[in-house]
């Protein structure tokens, strides 16, 4: 699906990373580690197009991902540090949006991902007025909206309490089930019913063995 | 559970941009009013500044309500891309398969509903002020409709460059003020015009021909700044 080789990226004269290879492919979770400071979300950014300085090059479907950019686009879903909610509007707005960004429109399914997020019944009530928690519920209930075939989610579980990162434990799970494939960050341990490869930075870049 | 699930063509996506622009900028009144407020303030100073007689004042007008404009519509640009730079929804939408070229010209456009018209039909009231005489009302107002847009096209590319930066206020004037003297000029030349009774084809035409270009170009130009900005 996506596939990354010979990638070099340097930041302030400091080598993130260099000679990095690798694929993620349908079904497949996995998992980027590494201290912090160590390129996980510099890496993320260039894998989902939103950070071009490196050398190297990153494929979809075998393509380079210049040449393909609507359908990569379409195929992959980004959640990074900030919840790319608006916190004037109210969830219903902001899925509306989204939905609309990617091209559909439906109410209900939005209302059912909300609901499925322990979210109903708030939404109509202006973001600003959600706990920070809440305001991460609403950015994941995308997940259940994107038609994308692969996820790249930095640091998913932040600032959730324990039932809801066990739910998005689930939601990886089973979407990985069914074929998605999963590109994720986090200092937290996963708890999959198959353990996620791990791409460790520290460990390619010899800080660590 | 799909049944009310609609596909959305190009123009059913850019409604749902327009509609949450415009929701956007309404619940956050401040940034829609304060522009005006410069605007309104600035001209009302020069009949108190400088001598009040209506011969002085109508000859200094094209040029006072043209120039205040000008930095009002500047004052307004800060909130294009800050909120969504600072939540994350530019990252979204960079990140969206939908073609980015209209949705930054919607953006632009919901934007210039928001700030630019009100200024324009602000516009009559400060010409009163300036003591502008009646002939050339027409002019203003045409000149800022075709002129105020396309100082939103230009201002949001000097936007997009400096937005991921935490003050950009001065590094946008200096940016963007040059780029934006050929409306200057055209603008204050259409009311000058009308003042001297000549036809304003020529001057309209021109600054025509500049928000066509304007809307053309700059959305690639603001595409390309908001991806450096957000890398």
């Amino acid at each position: 699906m996506l596939s990354v080789s010979n990638l070099y990226c340097e930041r302030d004269e400091r080598v993130l990373f260099a000679r990095l290879d690798f694929a993620i492919t349908a079904g497949e979770v996995l998992q980027v580690r590494g201290t912090n400071g160590s390129g996980k979300t510099t890496l993320l950014r260039i894998l989902c197009g939103l950070n071009h300085d490196y050398d190297g090059d990153v494929l979809w479907d075998g393509q380079p991902l210049r040449e393909v950019r609507e359908s990569f686009h379409a195929g992959v879903f980004y959640l990074g540090h900030s919840p790319a909610i608006n916190r004037t509007l109210t969830p219903l707005q902001n899925l509306r949006w989204y939905c609309a960004s990617q091209g559909y429109e439906d109410d209900d399914a939005i209302r059912a991902a909300l609901a499925a997020r322990g979210l109903g019944g708030y939404e109509d009530l202006p973001c600003y007025q959600l706990s920070a928690g809440q305001q991460r519920r609403v950015s994941l209930a995308r997940l259940a909206l994107s038609p994308a075939r692969l996820w790249i989610l930095d640091e998913p579980f932040t600032a959730l309490d324990r039932g809801a990162v066990a739910e998005l434990e689930l939601l990886i799970a089973d979407y990985a089930e069914r074929g998605g494939a999963v590109l994720l960050t986090t200092h937290h341990p996963l708890q999959l019913p198959t353990p996620p490869r791990v791409l460790d930075l520290d460990v390619l870049a010899g800080r660590r063995t | 559970m799909s049944s009310a699930r609609r596909t959305l063509g190009l123009l059913g996506t850019l409604r749902a941009s327009l509609s949450r622009e415009l929701r956007v900028a309404l619940r956050s009144p401040g940034n829609i009013v304060n522009p005006l407020m410069f605007f309104v303030i600035a001209v009302s100073l020069f009949p108190l500044g400088g001598r009040s007689d209506p011969a002085y004042l109508s000859g200094i007008a094209p040029g006072v309500i043209w120039v205040t404009a000008l930095l009002a519509v500047m004052l307004s640009m800060e909130s294009l891309f800050r909120g969504d730079y600072e939540d994350g929804s530019l990252e979204q939408l960079l990140l969206s398969p939908q073609p980015l070229y209209f949705h930054l010209l919607t953006k632009v456009f919901a934007h210039w509903l928001m700030t630019g018209l009100p200024l324009v039909l602000l516009a009559p009231v400060l010409a009163m002020m300036m003591a502008l005489p009646g002939e050339a009302y027409g002019a203003l107002l045409l000149g800022l409709l075709l002129g105020t847009p396309t100082l939103n096209l230009i201002g949001a590319i000097g936007m997009a460059l400096t937005v991921g930066l935490s003050r950009s206020g001065v590094l946008l004037a200096v940016l963007v003020l040059p780029l934006s003297i050929p409306v200057l000029v055209f603008g204050a030349g259409l009311v000058d015009t009308a003042l001297n009774g000549l036809p304003l084809m020529g001057l309209a035409s021109l600054l025509g021909a500049l928000l066509v270009l304007a809307a053309i170009l700059s959305p690639l130009a603001i595409g390309a700044a908001l991806r450096i900005s957000v890398n």
